[in-house]
């Protein structure tokens, strides 16, 4: 692995520990002799100086390659002896061979894996742009020079794709070649920094970083709103929070003393892990499973470092041990998640209310006072009406009242139902799992209006509630009251409480399936009542007697009556609630010997049925509940927040959430650093470390991610691992000091992107020679600018942007662009529609694309698959890109938009170029626009032929230019436009 | 592969288009890119492979998704069927996990095979009523009773099987031969998968697409998913109004640009991208000839049985897939979802079987009349099995039904290497746990390597530092089902 950079060196150097001998060492000798204390063999470690250089069998000795058995055994020919033994199928070059013997003969000198060692600033030339002096110094060992600089327009496009993932528009361009200030270019690269695009654009490697999605992923895939963090991410680029605060706020931002809602906000990094809500999965293994993503997914992003090994075992290459990565999930095993359930705003969550929340708010409660003030105003006028109703309302109370019946008899068919001294009746006995009641009356002469069945509790029924079935709960599923054998229809007025599709009504009908019940839980510890009405008044003499039925004939077993009472009333319009007897005493006292109380009392009774007033009350019920809606809205955000008691963490064994074993603590991987004494033990704790300057990892890890950014891959290439089986940097000066320069600038992100886009280096031409090829064929050394295929994401961005289709969005929900029908339907077995979004919102920035974790965006290749952290781009040339690029609506929908857009040049060649100019930023090259315009004239000729094509090429999608526009000509030209967004150029950033 | 090899490889291409570049003209460019070629072969990724002569050169997997109940289908327990109704011993339970679901297992009552078994063919294996087709070819078929898995929820266990571990983010098994094997074609991809789902199952178990992922290998191996309906590949048709003659214009210009960049910028990439965009327009019509059944007989339309004709189904798919590995294609990989009877033992699993079990038998036997079988290698099986105890209530046949069982559980294979007629392996009276000649995991990704002439331990990948394979750091090749 050290292959290359050992090619590439000219005069050999003396024996660098790190670079050229750990990695022979770690890659063929750790297996067996390295830090796995379990698959240890013959008691040897080398990862450890002390280890190599042990005195009791002796396998170095310094100096004396000769005498050392390690040499003696890697140049054996002996197979027994040989190492690493021939069934490792693992073989030392030639090469690596040498560099051993030289080690030992320079004195076995040790050191530690570059990554792991102190941040140290290395000497550079004080003259010009550190990064070019670094890069020169290398270029000149190797016998290279700079490539010259790349052309004004090239060097625009770059910036501009870089930096803000859009091309630059004509006049951008234009502006830049007509300014000839010596601080031209450093005005362009401010302008992009500043630019809001760039905020958009950083947080896109961001998301991926991230694992963002909009959906769970699993089974179900519920959808969850976490885009209010995605917009932060945005904005908090764009003011150019310092990574330092960047990094605190997205570990810890809840710990932090007086934390802001944006500081929890930004915890909603740790929470964007997937959510497995498959049925039958242990809630537990769920929990831990969401521990080990926040962990790991920190661990590479933070520490480029490969935690998920030590779930079972301690590191194969690198010192760190299984231990250790269970002390680290310790910072995370702390929310009071329990991995159950499935919801995409699973507590804790973090209520966002929208942008206009305020003023919503002011205004409806403007609103509010106005109406409030306005009812009392109305009271005045309302209290002269107040003696009438007063009159009417004593009238009605006085037979407003229900007479308790004292059964002459009563009857179950299987229990016993016994009359109590206050006439209530009592069920006892057995149990059956039906039973119906019979029960006979003499209510006395009157003429009756209405019946009143009072279920009430009793301490002998389950739990002390209403019945003896399983839950307390009863299902009466007829009641029937018979006159000489007639049943006297009735109407349900009202009941106190009604189980969902058993209602009360269900009584008044004969059969089993309807009936009454009330609601589980806590309506179950309290009394009930259900009013029925006469629908003809019954008229009764002293004598007459009644027989009442309960009937309960359900599915559901032992579900009868418990405890209960039966009441006839007179009143004209039988009620649930009784008038209050408070109020009664009031009004029967005449005005003036009403006391304080009473008076407001009547008062507050007229008010609220005063008809003159219902308008008013009415807006200001309807307010109130829009002013409680308002308190609601808005997306809740999944965040962090620690349990008040800590969980204790175990070493689980093979990674199982059932085999825990010994017990460990928040702890940082040992061969790093220890917290110190006063950090707090928690998330904030290791937050804080990981922005000290006694780690050596995050600056290095970052700076890299920035450097692969704009050159396509860093000087580490492996972004997700500085562990000891890196490749070591070519450049690792370079990396060192922009890691430091990045650091002790405040962690400035702007400023460090800014450094290296006004560098020498990146902005040289990215054109190669074949010798320069031969050379260095994947641009190690940086003797040439970045050449690299565009994210997906981007090439779309640039295509809706150069076609003047791309509409801006200031955050928010995502949307649903162009998409092949049916495609979440299809993994969905159609649970899941995918509802394409219309007019502006079919053209956003890819940003904002709703990402279903279960099946991502169609329209995008080689992008992290968002089921885990991916730091790492990929590239790749399927054709399936080529055929999304050449056929997808949204580019047919960008090309003919191109084409209408550059309808007003003169000249088909004037055309030709401001398509490019659009595109590339650059008029055609003869030559292309000899292509360019010959494939036009053909394209034309095969539309005119068949001109019903050209209206149907034209009249597809959204973005449809008008009937009579539809023209094999325009047509023709939206080809040529589709050509140029195709075109390699286009597809790459150069 | 050792990261220098891999840089190395790179190179080799990269020079190969180099000279390309800089040597031969543009109309030799298009010729070695196979414009006009057919079947032109893509190399593998790596070299080396296969090591040694490989039994099969390719590979379709029939992957029955959400575990088939082994004790119902093919894994004839008469003391089940004694046990009928009595609660599952205590020492055959012991120390398992099952799913929450079921939790404690203790209690719960064995459960019988729902329909009679019979031996089939000369070779006497065991096979259920309800699978007759696939009973009439037992003597083609190797049938593993003994495998087991270390996972007992849908997408772990499946993940496992595919990719070697339980968690999404390793290569799957048809990624690992395309990197190691390349493909016989350039207007195909060499790894394709299709899905479908049981008609009328109540549960549809979701096909991530990590099953079929490229994990850390190269994206360009991983699988490819055709459609069960529409398009069988996204954004394969042209746009409206535009026909094939204009867009072969339009990428005659775009190949011609691009050389010119070619030329003048000397970047290898961009004679990538010529070929990127001839194989998309192969593809254009190399996937609709593909799924155009006009041609075949009506008899072998016949043999697959009715569904054949419909796309989206399962015996759709498999005509597909015979179809897809006579054009060059590695690996095809069927997923078929409906196998998670819960509570419908005596309901869904005749579907499901119905569904399954005539278009697997077909491709067998239209794969042996054409001579295929003999290099191709068929593997019909799931996830686990279930459970030989009952989920439900034993009073209520019409609910019956069965939980996960990682314990033991059965597969069959054929063709490419395989022994034909036999049973490999057992598991204990009950069907509780693999007994004989245990089958892991593992070890079967190790066999199904060794059929395509890879040793599993040396098809490696160099990731985050560490060499990967499919089988992890286990797996023995199981000899015994070798031909």
């Amino acid at each position: 692995m050290i292959a290359a950079p050992a090619l590439l060196r000219a005069a050999p150097a003396p024996v660098d520990f790190g670079r050229d001998i750990l990695p022979i060492l770690s890659d063929n000798c750790f297996h067996c002799h390295g830090p796995d204390e379990k698959a240890r063999k013959a008691k040897l470690r080398l990862d450890t100086r002390e280890g190599a250089l042990r005195l009791k069998d002796p396998v170095v000795i310094p100096g004396k390659s000769a005498q050392s058995e390690l040499v003696k055994r890697i140049t054996t020919t002996d197979a027994d002896d040989q190492m690493p033994p021939p069934d490792s199928k693992r073989k030392l070059t030639p090469a690596q061979i040498a560099l051993l013997k030289r080690w030992v003969d320079e004195g076995v000198v040790w050191g530690k894996h570059w990554a792991f060692a102190p941040l140290k600033r290395p000497a550079v030339t004080p003259a010009g742009n550190p990064v070019d002096a670094l890069v020169a110094a290398m270029l000149a060992r190797e016998g290279l020079k700079f490539s010259p600089e790349a052309d004004a327009r090239t060097l625009l496009r770059r910036a501009t794709l870089t930096l803000t993932g859009l091309p630059p528009a004509p006049e951008e361009m234009a502006a830049w070649l007509a300014d000839t200030s010596p601080q031209a270019w450093e005005k362009q690269v401010n302008r992009l920094l500043a630019s809001r695009a760039y905020g958009e654009r950083m947080a896109w490697d961001w998301m991926e970083a991230s694992r963002y999605a909009d959906s769970n992923g699993y089974q179900g895939d519920d959808e969850r709103t976490m885009w209010p963090w995605r917009d932060w991410v945005v904005k908090a680029f764009n003011r150019n929070l310092p990574w330092d605060e960047f990094t605190v706020w997205q570990l810890a931002g809840d710990l932090l003393p007086n934390a802001t809602d944006e500081q929890k906000l930004a915890t909603a990094f740790l929470r964007n892990h997937p959510i497995n809500g498959e049925g039958g999965r242990i809630p537990e293994e769920n929990r831990v499973d969401y521990v080990f993503d926040m962990t790991e997914t920190a661990g590479t992003v933070w520490l480029g470092l490969t935690l998920n090994c030590c779930r079972c075992h301690d590191h194969k290459f690198d010192p760190l041990t299984n231990r250790d990565y269970y002390s680290l999930t310790a910072f995370f095993n702390q929310t009071p998640l329990t991995g159950e359930g499935r919801q995409g705003q699973m507590p804790p969550v973090l209520r966002v209310p929208p942008a206009d929340e305020v003023q919503r708010r002011t205004k409806v409660d403007r609103s509010l006072t106005e109406k409030r003030q306005a009812l009392t105003t109305a009271h005045a006028a309302s209290a002269q009406r107040r003696p009438a109703w007063e009159e009417k309302f004593l009238a009605e109370a006085a037979v407003d009242e229900w007479r308790p019946l004292r059964p002459q008899n009563a009857r179950a068919e299987h229990s016993t139902l016994s009359v109590q001294p206050d006439g209530s009746l009592l069920n006892s006995g057995e149990n059956p799992d039906k039973d119906n009641y019979e029960v006979t009356v003499v209510p006395g002469a009157g003429r009756w209006t209405g019946l009143r069945l009072d279920a009430l509790r009793h301490p002998t029924m389950t739990n002390g509630k209403l019945a003896r079935s399983g839950s307390g709960n009863f299902l009466l599923t007829t009641l029937r009251v018979e006159l000489n054998g007639q049943s006297l229809p009735m109407t349900a007025v009202a009941a106190t409480s009604e189980q969902g599709t058993l209602k009360l009504a269900g009584v008044a009908d004969d059969g089993p399936a309807t009936g009454w019940a009330v609601a589980e839980g806590n309506a179950l510890d309290r009394d009930h009542a259900a009013v029925l009405r006469f629908n003809t008044p019954l008229e009764t003499t002293p004598d007459t007697k009644l027989t009442i039925r309960l009937k309960h004939e359900s599915e559901q077993k032992r579900h009868h009556l418990g405890h209960f009472r039966l009441s006839l009333t007179r009143s004209a319009s039988p009620r649930l609630v009784p008038t209050d007897p408070a109020l009664l005493t009031a009004l029967r006292n005449a005005n003036a010997q009403r006391t304080e109380d009473q008076l407001k009392a009547v008062a507050a009774a007229w008010e609220k049925v005063d008809p003159a007033l219902t308008p008013l009350r009415n807006e200001i019920t309807e307010l109130e509940k829009r002013r409680k809606e308002i308190g609601e809205a808005g997306p809740k955000v999944m965040i962090m927040q620690d349990r008040d008691k800590p969980r204790t963490t175990f070493i689980l064994n093979l990674g199982l959430y059932n085999k825990p074993g010994e017990e460990v603590s928040a702890a940082l991987p040992g061969f790093l650093a220890t917290l110190p004494p006063e950090a707090p033990r928690n998330r904030l704790g290791l937050a804080q470390w990981i922005i000290s300057p006694g780690n050596p990892l995050t600056a290095r890890v970052t700076v890299n991610r920035f450097w692969q950014m704009l050159f396509g891959a860093g000087p580490v290439k492996s972004p997700e691992d500085f562990g000891v089986q890196s490749e070591f940097p070519v450049h690792s000066e370079l990396l060192d000091w922009l890691a430091v320069e990045f650091r002790d600038s405040g962690w400035d992100v702007k400023r460090t992107l800014r450094l290296i886009l006004t560098s020498r280096t990146w902005k040289q031409s990215s054109r190669v020679t074949p010798a320069l090829l031969a050379r260095d064929p994947s641009n190690t050394l940086l003797a040439r600018g970045p050449r690299f295929r565009l994210p997906s994401w981007m090439i779309r961005d640039q295509a809706l942007a150069a076609s003047g289709l791309l509409r801006p969005m200031d955050g928010g929900g995502p949307v649903n662009p162009w998409q092949p029908d049916g495609v979440w339907e299809e993994t969905t077995f159609g649970k899941k529609k995918y509802a394409r979004s219309k007019g502006d919102d079919l053209h956003r920035r890819s940003l904002y694309t709703f990402w279903r974790r279960i099946v991502g965006p169609t329209m995008f290749f080689d992008t992290g698959s968002r089921l885990v952290c991916s730091v790492k781009p990929l590239r790749t040339n399927t054709p399936l890109q080529a055929l999304a690029t050449a056929n997808d609506i949204t580019y047919i929908e960008a090309a003919r938009s191109l084409a209408l857009m550059t309808a007003d040049k003169p000249d088909a060649a004037a055309r030709v170029d401001a398509m490019m100019l659009r595109v590339l930023g650059r008029p055609a090259r003869a030559e292309e626009s000899a292509v360019l315009l010959a494939g036009m004239e053909r394209h034309r000729q095969r539309f005119a032929a068949s001109p019903d094509r050209a209206v149907k090429f034209l009249g597809e999608g959204e973005a449809v230019p008008p009937a009579p526009e539809r023209t094999p000509e325009l047509a023709a030209w939206a080809m040529t436009a589709l050509t140029v967004l195709n075109m390699d150029e286009t597809l790459n950033l150069e | 592969m050792h990261p220098a090899d891999q840089a190395r490889l790179h190179l080799t291409r990269r020079e190969f288009f180099g000279r390309t570049a800089t040597g031969i003209g543009t109309a030799a460019l298009a010729h070695l890119l196979g414009r006009d070629g057919l079947q032109a072969a893509l190399p593998p990724a790596v070299s080396g492979f296969p090591g040694f002569a490989p039994k099969a050169k390719r590979v379709i997997y029939l992957f029955m998704n959400g575990g088939p109940t082994h004790v119902d289908i093919f894994d004839w327990k008469p003391k089940l069927k004694e046990m009928h109704g009595q609660p599952v011993p205590a020492s055959a339970i012991s120390g398992k996990r099952f799913s929450t679901m079921t939790g404690a297992a203790g209690g719960k009552l064995m459960l019988a095979p729902v329909e009679p078994f019979k031996q089939h063919g000369a070779s006497g294996a065991w096979v259920s009523a309800l699978m007759p087709h696939t009973a009439a070819i037992a003597d083609q078929l190797c049938f593993i009773k003994s495998m087991h898995t270390d996972a007992v929820n849908h997408a772990p266990a499946i993940s496992f099987l595919l990719s070697g571990a339980q968690l999404p983010g390793r290569p799957s098994l048809g990624a690992w031969l395309s990197y190691g094997l390349g493909s016989e074609t350039e207007n195909l991809p060499a790894f394709v998968v299709m899905t479908s789902v049981s008609k009328g199952t109540s549960c549809g178990q979701i096909f991530y697409d990590f099953y079929w992922g490229s994990g850390f290998l190269p994206s360009r191996h991983q699988g490819v998913k055709f459609r069960g309906s529409r398009e069988p590949v996204l954004y394969l048709s042209d746009p409206a109004g535009v026909e094939r003659a204009m867009k072969r214009d339009m990428l005659d210009d775009l190949a011609k640009l691009n050389t010119q960049k070619l030329h003048d910028f000397g970047d290898p990439e961009i004679a990538t991208r010529i070929a990127q965009y001839e194989m998309s327009f192969r593809m254009q019509s190399s996937v609709p000839e593909l799924a155009d059944f006009s041609n075949e007989p009506a008899s072998v339309l016949e043999s697959y049985g009715p569904d054949v004709r419909e796309a989206g189904t399962f015996a759709h798919n498999c005509l597909m897939a015979r179809r897809l590995i006579e054009r060059g294609s590695r690996c095809v990989q069927l997923m078929h979802a409906g196998w998670d009877q819960h509570g419908s033992i005596t309901t869904e699993l005749y579907t499901q079987c119905k569904d399954t079990d005539r278009a697997s038998a077909a491709l067998v036997m239209d794969l042996k009349q054409r001579g295929l079988l003999d290099d191709t290698l068929v593997i019909w099986g799931g996830e686990f099995g279930r459970t030989p105890f009952i989920q439900g209530n034993i009073k209520d046949r019409p609910k019956w039904g069965r939980d996960h069982h990682p314990y033991a559980f059965t597969i069959w294979m054929a063709g490419g290497g395989v022994k034909p007629g036999l049973t490999y392996g057992a598991s204990d009276d009950l069907g509780m746990d693999a007994v004989v000649d245990k089958v892991h995991v593992h070890d079967f990704q190790a066999t199904l390597l060794h059929l395509m002439g890879i040793d599993h331990k040396r098809l490696t990948y160099r990731f985050q530092g560490r060499d990967f394979r499919l089988t992890d750091v286990f797996g023995e090749v199981v000899k015994g089902v070798l031909a």
